[in-house]
């Protein structure tokens, strides 16, 4: 689960650079929103791989 | 490729950015006696053993393979093109740092700054690792973000690398900013110690079954609490000296890029101990120093970007945040981190970079920043977990059970910090 979030992470990554390369600079709200969804991805990627953690861990979910 | 040349140095700005670079090394020495601090006191001396070969290690690997990615700004570079931008992503400087001696002044004083970063950076997972992670992981760990991680984030950030094109190639501001190592050095170290964790897990006894997390204090809060004084006097020669040397500050803006250093640090320790005795009924020292230190970590990223007003605002969330996610990561993720780097590197420095592009007024910046947190997190945080994973078969991070029980020191180094005291029994192990 922990590898899962993981690989998660870099798809974030991506999508905020597409971002960038598809929206011109004259449309900041799109671009921005892109970028902000982006990161929003990589953040359910690090919660995925905290939980995957704490499962290893023999605790309870967030 | 060969990225667009930086302002030539003075004599004078020389002088300055070599003097306050001679200094820098109060924040490792700091952090070291920090990090021994929060520590047990049976694993003290291989604590400070351990950063001075971590030091070492971090030096001799950029020397030999990461100075040669990471480059100087207006060096040559590797670079791709995507969608009609260059992306360079790669530095190609000389090998082994050949003709360093007679490069520009500029050039030599980068790799310097390099120098002193890598090392700062690899102290940060050995305090998170404490009382189990081995000295030869640790080392290793050192050896691999001297020679991968740091190189490529230092090119993208100080190299003329692409996150520092985002200004010119994508109309984002100047780009991505990070005036004193807030990505390169704190969020990366700070990433790195959440793998080192992760990987190594908690102290035995930390999270008993079935009950609370043990509290498992510091051993030495003389230690802490003065090494975070040590800290602010390194903290103010890198801010300054990176003001010059990575966003082009004119030397009268230096004065008040220490002004903001002081101020967020400040801010936060203000914070944080009026937190800590409305929640404990006294001031927490351990978690004081935390935020003291989350407050120059978040101002290396602001110091010389914003005015002294906002670095005292930036502190003051930085050292909020901190005991609330001390004890989030503790209680409620199962993360044993003794050092607290996690939250004072990795979410100090977010929290500072993101500020940055708050408070800096330049369209476009706030978007520079979010994009340099996307590659930090998408891209450095699984790269990290990737290489230490796998060092983790070649060299297995955490110490066994029995050089948990008798102590690092005595495991490791055969012999203890403090020969004279009485050992006390740890009830975690009863």
């Amino acid at each position: 689960m922990k590898f899962a979030g993981l690989l998660v992470m870099p798809a974030g990554f991506f999508l905020s650079i597409a971002a960038l390369v598809l929206f011109p600079a004259t449309n900041p709200a799109a671009r921005g929103g892109f970028v902000l969804c982006g990161l929003a991805v990589e953040a359910l990627g690090l919660v995925v791989a905290v939980r995957g953690h704490m499962e290893a861990q023999g605790k309870s979910a967030l | 490729m060969m990225a667009g040349s930086p302002p030539v140095l003075t004599e004078t700005t020389v002088v300055l950015v070599l003097v306050a670079l001679l200094l820098a090394p109060l924040a490792i020495a700091g952090l070291a006696l920090v990090n021994a601090g929060l520590g047990r006191s049976r694993s003290a001396a291989q604590s400070l053993l351990g950063s001075l070969a971590l030091v070492a290690v971090a030096a001799i690997v950029f020397a030999l393979v990461g100075a040669t990615f990471a480059g100087t700004s207006g060096g040559a570079s590797h670079a791709f093109s995507l969608a009609g931008k260059p992306w360079n992503w790669l530095g190609a400087g000389p090998a082994f740092l050949s003709g360093l001696n007679s490069a520009p002044a500029r050039a030599q004083l980068e790799v310097l700054f390099e120098f002193l970063a890598v090392a700062l950076a690899a102290l940060i997972p050995w305090g998170s690792g404490a009382d189990r992670l081995r000295l030869a992981a640790g080392c290793a760990v050192a050896a691999v973000m001297a020679a991968i991680a740091f190189p490529l984030l230092v090119h993208w950030t100080w190299g003329g690398g692409w996150l520092a094109q985002l200004g010119v190639n994508f109309s984002l501001g100047a780009g991505f900013v990070d005036p004193a190592g807030a990505a390169t050095v704190h969020v990366l170290g700070g990433l790195s110690a959440l793998v080192v964790v992760w990987i190594a897990g908690p102290r035995k006894g930390k999270f008993p079954q079935g009950g609370f997390a043990t509290a498992m204090p510091g051993h030495n809060a003389i230690y802490i609490l003065f090494g975070c004084l040590l800290a602010l006097a390194g903290w103010l020669a890198f801010n300054v000296a990176g003001a010059l040397l990575w966003v082009h500050a004119p030397l009268s803006a230096l004065p008040g890029a220490a002004i903001d250093t002081l101020l967020s640090a400040s801010g936060a320790l203000a914070a944080t101990f009026v937190i800590t005795r409305v929640r404990f009924g006294k001031p927490d020292a351990s978690l004081c120093a935390n935020g003291w230190l989350a407050g120059l970590v978040a101002s290396s990223a602001t110091a010389a970007v914003v005015s002294p007003i906002a670095a005292l605002f930036v502190g003051i969330v930085a050292g909020i945040l901190t005991p609330l996610l001390v004890e989030v990561l503790e209680l409620a993720v199962s993360i044993d981190d003794p050092s607290g780097a996690i939250t004072v590197h990795a979410a100090g420095g977010l929290w500072g970079l993101i500020a940055a592009g708050i408070f800096s007024g330049q369209a476009g910046q706030f978007l520079a920043q979010l994009v340099g947190i996307a590659a930090l997190l998408g891209l450095m945080l699984p790269l990290v977990y990737l290489l230490c994973w796998l060092l983790n078969r070649v060299v297995p991070f955490r110490v066994e059970s029995d050089g948990e029980r008798i102590g690092m020191d005595l495991h490791e180094l055969g012999g203890g910090a403090y020969p004279e005291f009485v050992i006390h029994r740890d009830d975690s192990y009863r």
